[in-house]
C-alpha cells in the first residue's frame, strides 16, 4: 500500500478539511467572507489561504519544489503575519494535516506496519513546512519593523526640518 | 431569537385579529377602523418622514461618481453613471430606482480557476430584490380592481399577463409565487449567511415575516378557501367611498389579511420601509456632478476663523526675505 | 514532560466570548490596529475642544463631565444640517451589498468593518436619542444607549475607515459611508478624540501653511534640492517663483510632493512640465498645501485650511489655479471648495495659455486638475514625448478613491499614461475605476503606529498588483494621490516586493523632450534609462 496513493485519491476531502481546519483559526463571523475561495480579488484572503492549502498538500503528494512551496506559503504567511495572530497561532495550521491524513485513513491504515514509516517520512516533510513557514513569518515581521522604522526616520528628518536643524531634504 | 421574536410578533398579530373577529366578532373595528386609521398613519406618517428630510438642506453637492466625469469635449463622459445635468440625473436615478443598477453592480465574472460568477450571492441579491419589489407592484396594482365600480382595462391587462400560464382555476397569478418565493429567499439569506445573521436586526425580520403573512393569506383566499370575492368588493368600495360597511359572508382568513396589511401600513413611516420614498431624496445619486461648472449654495455656510497671509507673514517674514521669497511689508 | 498545546489547540484560538450580539459586544483596542490619541498642542492651536493628553488604550479618557450631552446635541444638529445624515440614519435596508466591498473589511473579517454595522454604530444611537420606536422599545427596535463604551467603538471604528466610498458605489439608495464618518469624526472631536496623525498636520497646515510643518525657506531649500538634481539630468537649470504677484496661474499640491520620496519625482515632474511650457506660475508658501486633512475631522476645520487657496489667489492676482496630483484634495476642491468659499469672482476661467483650451468644466470653480490641463497638451501635440524613456517600466494604474468616486477623472490620466509609456496594464476590472481598492492608508490614517491595519486594509489592492505583477511583470505603480505615493510603497513592498511606486508626471516628465536639454541617461530617479544600461557600466 502506497501511502501517496491513498492521499491522491482522498485529496478533495483533506484539502477540504484542511482550509476548514485553517478558517477555524478565525473568528466565527469572520469565516463565512473568507470561506468564499473563488473571489480572487474580492476576497484575497480566503482565495489565498485556499490556494496555499491546495498548494501545500500537492507539495507533500509530489515532493517539494522549493520555490512553488515557497511561493504558496508566502502568500499564506503574509497574510497571517498581520493578522491578529501570536506566531505559534500563525503556523499551526502546518501541523493540522497530520491529524486530518490519520483520520482520513482510518485506525486500519495508519495502524498498518508497511504504513508506518511512510506516515512518518510525511510528518518529517510537515514539519518540514512548519519550520519553513516560521521562517517567512519572521521575515514578514521584520519587514513589517523595518517599515514601521523607515516611517519613524522620515518623522524624525521631518521634525528636524521643522525645528530648522536641518536646511532641507536630498530627494 | 431576533427572528423568533420578529415571528412571534406577527404570529400575536395573527391571533389579534383572529380573536378580534372570530371571538368578539369586532367586524367594524377590524373592518374599517383600522384600515381607516392606518391608512392615515401610513400617509401622515409618510409626509411627515419626508418633510423631515426636506427640513434638512444639501450643504454640499456629494454625487459618488461612477464614471467617467466631463471635462474635455474630446474625452467621453460617462452621462448616466456620472452625469453633469438633469437628464443623466433622471436617468441614473430611473436606472437606480427601476433596475436597482447598483445592486446589479455586483454582477461580474472574475477569473480563477476558469471563469466563474465570484459575487454568486450577490447576484440572487439583486435578482430576489427586482422579483421582489417588482411582483409586490403588480400585486398591489392588481388588486386596484376591489377599489373601482369597473375594472379598469390596465389593470384587466396585467391581470391577464400575470396569468399568461393559465393554469389552476382561478388561474393562477404568477406574481404570487414571485413574491412568496423572493420573500423566503430574503429571509433564508438573512439567516443562512453568517454575517447577514450578524448584522441583522428586528426591525429586519419583522417586516419580511409580515410581509409574507400577508401574502400567504391572500393567496390561502384566492387559491384555497371560499372567499366572498363580492362581499369584499363591497367593503373595499365602502372604504374608498367613506361609506363604510360590513357586508355578510366574509372569512376571518380576509380580516387577518387586512389587519397584517394595517399593521405593515401603519408600521411602514417608522421603520426602514422608509427607504421607499429616501432613495428619491440621496444626494450621492440625484445630484448632478457639475460641481465646478456651477456653484452649488450651502444655505448654513458661514464666516469661519483663519489664519491670515499676514499673520503669517508676521510669523516668517525675516526667513522668508532670508529666501528671497517678496514679502508685503518690508 | 512539560504539557505543551496540541497544534489543533493553538490554532483553534477562543476568541469567543459566547455569542453575544454586536451591540453588546465591547470594542477591544488591538495594538497596531489605531493610532495615537490627538496632543493637547496640536488641539490648541486650531482652538479646538478639550485639549489633553490621553491615550486612546486607556479606561479613562479624560472626558468633559456632559460628553454625551455634548454628543447628543452634536448629532441633533448635524441631522439639521444634513440631509445626507438624517436620510442614510432612516433608509438603510441592511441588505448587506456593501459588507464584503470595504477593503478593511476584506482584510480583517472584522464584521464591524462592514460598512453597514460601522454606520449601525451610530444609527443604533441615534435610534435611541431620535426615534419614537427606538425610545419606546430599545433595543427590540435596534437601539441602544450611548455609552462610553459606545463612544470608544466609534472612535475605534471611524479611524478605521477611509472615506473612500467603495461602499457606496453598490449601495441601492447610495449610502456613503464615508459621509456617515465624517459626521462621526467631526463628533468625536467635539471631545478632542482625534488622532494625532491627523491633528497634529491639521495645526501645522493652519500655522505654517501646509501638513508637514515647512516653513517658507524650508520650501525653497527642498524645492532647490530637486533642482540640482534636474539640473543633473537634463543639463536644464529651472528657476520657479515663489509668492510671485502678477502670475497667470497659481500652482497649488499636496506638501508631501515636497518632501520626500517618491512625491518629490512628481514634483520635479510639474517644474519640468511648466518650464517647458515657459508657463507664467507661481509656487505658494501660503498655500503651500493643497490636502486638506481639516476634511478629516470637520467641515468647519476643512473650510479653515481650505481658505488659504483663494486668499492666496486673490492675494497674488492671478487669473486661475492648477492643483497637482493628490486624492482628497481634489474631492474637497470639486465638491466642497467653490460652496465653501466662492464665488471665485476675482479669477477667470480657466483657459491653456498653450493650446487656448477653455476649461469650460470648471467655469465656476477656476481650478483645473494637472491631468486635465497635461491631458489638453498632449491632445493638441503641444509636447515632444519620447515614451521609450519609460521602457524600463511596465506599469499599472492605481485609481484613487477621491478622484474615482468624488470626482470621475478617469480617462485623463489614462490618456497621459497611454502618450508616456509603452508598457502600461490595467488591473483587474472590479478592482479600478469607481470599484477601485483603496491603499488602505487614506483619510489620516497612514501613521506608524497602525502598520498592521494598513497592511490589511492595503490587501485588496496589493493583490490587485500581485496579479498583474505575476501576469505581466508590473513593476511600476502609476497614480494621482499623494498620500499613495506615501503609503503604496511600504504596501507594496510588504505584498509585492518588486512594484515601486510613482506619480503620473514623473512619468511625463521622464518621457518629456525638453528643448536644449543634454541626452539624459537616467530618468528622474538616476536610474540608468533603458538600453544605456551598458554604457553606464562601462562608464563606472
Amino acid at each position: 500500500m502506497k501511502l501517496n496513493d491513498i492521499l491522491q485519491e482522498k485529496k478533495s476531502s483533506i484539502v477540504k478539511r484542511w482550509f476548514e481546519a485553517v478558517l477555524e483559526s478565525y473568528p466565527e463571523d469572520a469565516r463565512g467572507p473568507f470561506r468564499r475561495r473563488e473571489a480572487q480579488f474580492a476576497n484575497p484572503v480566503g482565495f489565498t489561504l485556499a490556494e496555499g492549502i491546495e498548494g501545500l498538500f500537492d507539495a507533500l503528494l509530489k515532493g517539494m519544489i522549493p520555490d512553488t512551496v515557497s511561493a504558496f506559503l508566502d502568500g499564506m504567511i503574509r497574510i497571517r503575519a498581520v493578522q491578529d495572530f501570536t506566531p505559534s497561532q500563525a503556523v499551526a495550521f502546518i501541523f493540522r494535516v497530520k491529524t486530518l491524513v490519520r483520520e482520513e485513513l482510518g485506525d486500519a491504515v495508519v495502524s498498518d506496519r508497511g504504513m508506518a514509516a511512510q506516515l512518518s517520512s510525511l510528518d518529517a516533510i510537515i514539519d518540514d513546512l512548519a519550520l519553513f513557514a516560521f521562517d517567512i513569518y519572521m521575515k514578514c515581521r521584520e519587514k513589517i519593523y523595518d517599515i514601521k522604522a523607515q516611517e519613524a526616520r522620515n518623522m524624525t528628518f521631518r521634525l528636524l526640518q521643522q525645528a530648522n536643524l536641518i536646511a532641507g531634504n536630498k530627494g | 431569537m431576533r427572528v423568533l421574536v420578529s415571528f412571534i410578533a406577527v404570529l400575536l398579530l395573527v391571533v389579534i385579529a383572529y380573536a378580534g373577529v372570530e371571538a368578539a366578532n369586532l367586524r367594524f373595528l377590524f373592518g374599517v377602523i383600522i384600515p381607516y386609521a392606518a391608512f392615515i398613519i401610513f400617509v401622515g406618517g409618510m409626509i411627515v418622514r419626508v418633510l423631515k428630510w426636506g427640513s434638512s438642506p444639501v450643504p454640499f453637492r456629494i454625487p459618488t461618481t461612477c464614471g467617467q466625469e466631463k471635462s474635455l469635449p474630446w474625452i467621453k463622459q460617462d452621462k448616466l453613471e456620472n452625469p453633469s445635468g438633469l437628464l443623466g440625473v433622471i436617468g441614473r436615478m430611473a436606472l437606480e430606482v427601476l433596475f436597482f443598477r447598483s445592486l446589479f453592480r455586483n454582477l461580474k465574472t472574475q477569473l480563477s480557476d476558469g471563469p466563474r460568477l465570484a459575487y454568486g450571492e450577490a447576484k440572487w441579491l439583486w435578482l430576489a430584490g427586482m422579483a421582489f419589489h417588482w411582483s409586490f407592484l403588480i400585486v398591489l396594482i392588481r388588486h386596484l380592481r376591489f377599489f373601482t365600480e369597473k375594472v379598469l382595462v390596465p389593470i384587466q391587462m396585467i391581470e391577464g399577463l400575470d396569468s399568461f400560464l393559465q393554469v389552476g382555476a382561478p388561474l393562477l397569478y404568477l406574481t404570487d409565487l414571485v413574491l412568496l418565493a423572493a420573500v423566503f429567499y430574503l429571509f433564508l439569506r438573512r439567516i443562512g449567511i453568517p454575517q447577514m445573521r450578524y448584522l441583522s436586526l428586528i426591525n429586519d425580520y419583522f417586516p419580511l415575516f409580515l410581509i409574507f403573512g400577508i401574502a400567504l393569506t391572500g393567496v390561502l383566499m384566492r387559491y384555497f378557501t371560499k372567499t366572498d370575492i363580492v362581499s369584499v368588493k363591497v367593503l373595499a368600495m365602502g372604504l374608498v367611498s367613506f361609506k363604510p360597511a360590513i357586508p355578510e359572508g366574509i372569512g376571518v382568513l380576509f380580516y387577518i389579511h387586512l389587519f397584517l396589511l394595517s399593521a405593515l401600513l401603519a408600521y411602514f413611516p417608522m421603520s426602514k420601509l422608509v427607504h421607499l420614498g429616501g432613495v428619491f431624496l440621496s444626494p450621492t445619486r440625484n445630484l448632478a456632478n457639475n460641481n465646478r461648472m456651477k456653484r452649488h449654495v450651502n444655505p448654513w455656510n458661514y464666516p469661519v476663523h483663519v489664519h491670515t497671509y499676514q499673520e503669517y507673514e508676521d510669523d516668517f517674514r525675516e526667513k522668508m526675505k532670508g529666501a528671497g521669497i517678496p514679502v508685503e511689508k518690508e | 514532560m512539560a504539557k505543551f498545546p496540541k497544534p489543533e489547540e493553538l490554532s483553534n484560538i477562543d476568541f469567543a466570548p459566547p455569542r453575544k450580539g454586536w451591540m453588546d459586544l465591547p470594542v477591544e483596542f488591538k495594538p497596531g490596529m489605531f493610532c495615537h490619541g490627538s496632543k493637547p498642542k496640536s488641539l490648541e492651536a486650531v482652538g479646538f475642544p478639550n485639549p489633553r493628553d490621553w491615550k486612546p488604550a486607556d479606561a479613562d479618557w479624560k472626558l468633559p463631565e456632559n460628553w454625551k450631552e455634548i454628543i447628543i446635541e452634536g448629532i441633533a444638529e448635524r441631522l439639521r444640517k444634513y440631509r445626507s445624515f438624517r436620510l442614510f440614519m432612516d433608509i438603510c435596508v441592511r441588505c448587506g451589498a456593501c459588507a464584503d466591498k470595504c477593503h478593511f473589511f476584506i482584510g480583517t473579517g472584522d464584521p464591524k468593518n462592514m460598512p453597514v454595522l460601522r454606520a449601525e454604530l451610530i444609527r443604533s444611537v441615534y435610534r435611541k436619542e431620535f426615534t419614537t420606536a427606538g425610545k419606546i422599545l430599545g433595543k427590540m427596535a435596534g437601539a441602544r444607549e450611548l455609552t462610553l463604551d459606545v463612544l470608544k467603538e466609534w472612535w475605534y471604528y471611524f479611524y478605521q475607515c477611509t472615506e473612500c466610498r467603495r461602499c457606496s458605489v453598490f449601495c441601492p439608495y447610495g449610502i456613503d459611508q464615508a459621509e456617515i464618518t465624517i459626521i462621526g469624526r467631526e463628533l468625536l472631536n467635539l471631545l478632542g478624540l482625534n488622532i494625532e496623525w491627523i491633528a497634529g498636520p491639521v495645526a501645522n497646515c493652519y500655522m505654517k501653511g501646509n501638513h508637514l510643518g515647512l516653513e517658507p525657506h524650508t520650501i525653497v531649500g527642498n524645492l532647490e534640492y530637486m533642482l540640482d538634481d534636474i539640473e543633473t539630468i537634463t543639463g536644464k537649470r529651472i528657476k520657479p517663483t515663489f509668492n510671485r504677484k502678477g502670475a497667470e496661474i497659481l500652482f497649488v499640491t499636496p506638501s508631501g510632493d515636497l518632501f520626500a520620496d517618491p512625491g518629490t519625482y512628481t514634483a520635479m515632474g510639474y517644474m519640468m512640465l511648466f518650464e517647458e511650457l515657459g508657463l507664467d506660475y507661481t509656487w505658494s508658501t501660503y498655500a503651500s498645501e493643497g490636502g486638506n486633512f481639516g476634511f478629516f475631522t470637520s467641515n468647519e476645520m476643512a473650510k479653515r485650511l481650505n481658505a488659504k487657496l483663494y486668499a492666496e489667489a486673490k492675494r497674488l492676482g492671478v487669473k486661475y489655479i492648477i492643483g497637482g496630483e493628490c486624492g482628497h484634495m481634489w474631492r474637497v476642491i470639486h465638491q466642497y471648495m467653490d460652496t465653501w468659499q466662492g464665488p471665485a469672482d476675482f479669477l477667470e476661467v480657466p483657459k491653456s495659455p498653450i493650446t487656448g483650451t477653455v476649461f469650460e468644466n470648471a467655469r465656476s470653480t477656476k481650478m483645473i486638475h494637472i491631468a486635465e490641463f497635461t491631458a489638453d497638451l498632449i491632445k493638441n501635440n503641444k509636447l515632444k514625448l519620447d515614451a521609450k524613456r519609460n521602457d524600463h517600466l511596465k506599469v499599472t494604474w492605481h485609481d484613487s478613491c477621491n478622484t474615482a468616486r468624488g470626482m470621475g477623472i478617469l480617462e485623463e490620466p489614462r490618456y497621459i499614461l497611454r502618450n508616456v509609456v509603452n508598457n502600461f496594464f490595467e488591473m483587474p476590472e472590479d478592482t479600478i475605476r469607481e470599484k477601485t481598492f483603496c491603499c488602505g492608508s487614506g483619510s489620516g490614517l497612514n501613521a506608524s503606529e497602525d502598520t498592521d491595519l494598513r497592511m490589511k486594509g492595503g490587501l485588496p489592492r496589493a493583490n490587485a498588483v500581485k496579479f498583474v505583477h505575476d501576469r505581466h511583470g508590473v513593476n511600476m505603480l502609476a497614480n494621482i494621490c499623494a498620500i499613495d505615493r506615501a503609503t503604496l510603497p511600504p504596501l507594496m513592498d510588504y505584498w509585492v516586493p518588486g512594484v515601486k511606486v510613482a506619480g503620473l508626471h514623473e512619468l511625463v516628465a521622464n518621457a518629456l523632450v525638453m528643448k536644449g536639454e543634454k541626452e539624459r541617461t537616467t530618468d528622474l530617479r538616476g536610474e540608468p534609462l533603458p538600453g544605456l544600461e551598458q554604457k553606464e557600466e562601462k562608464a563606472s
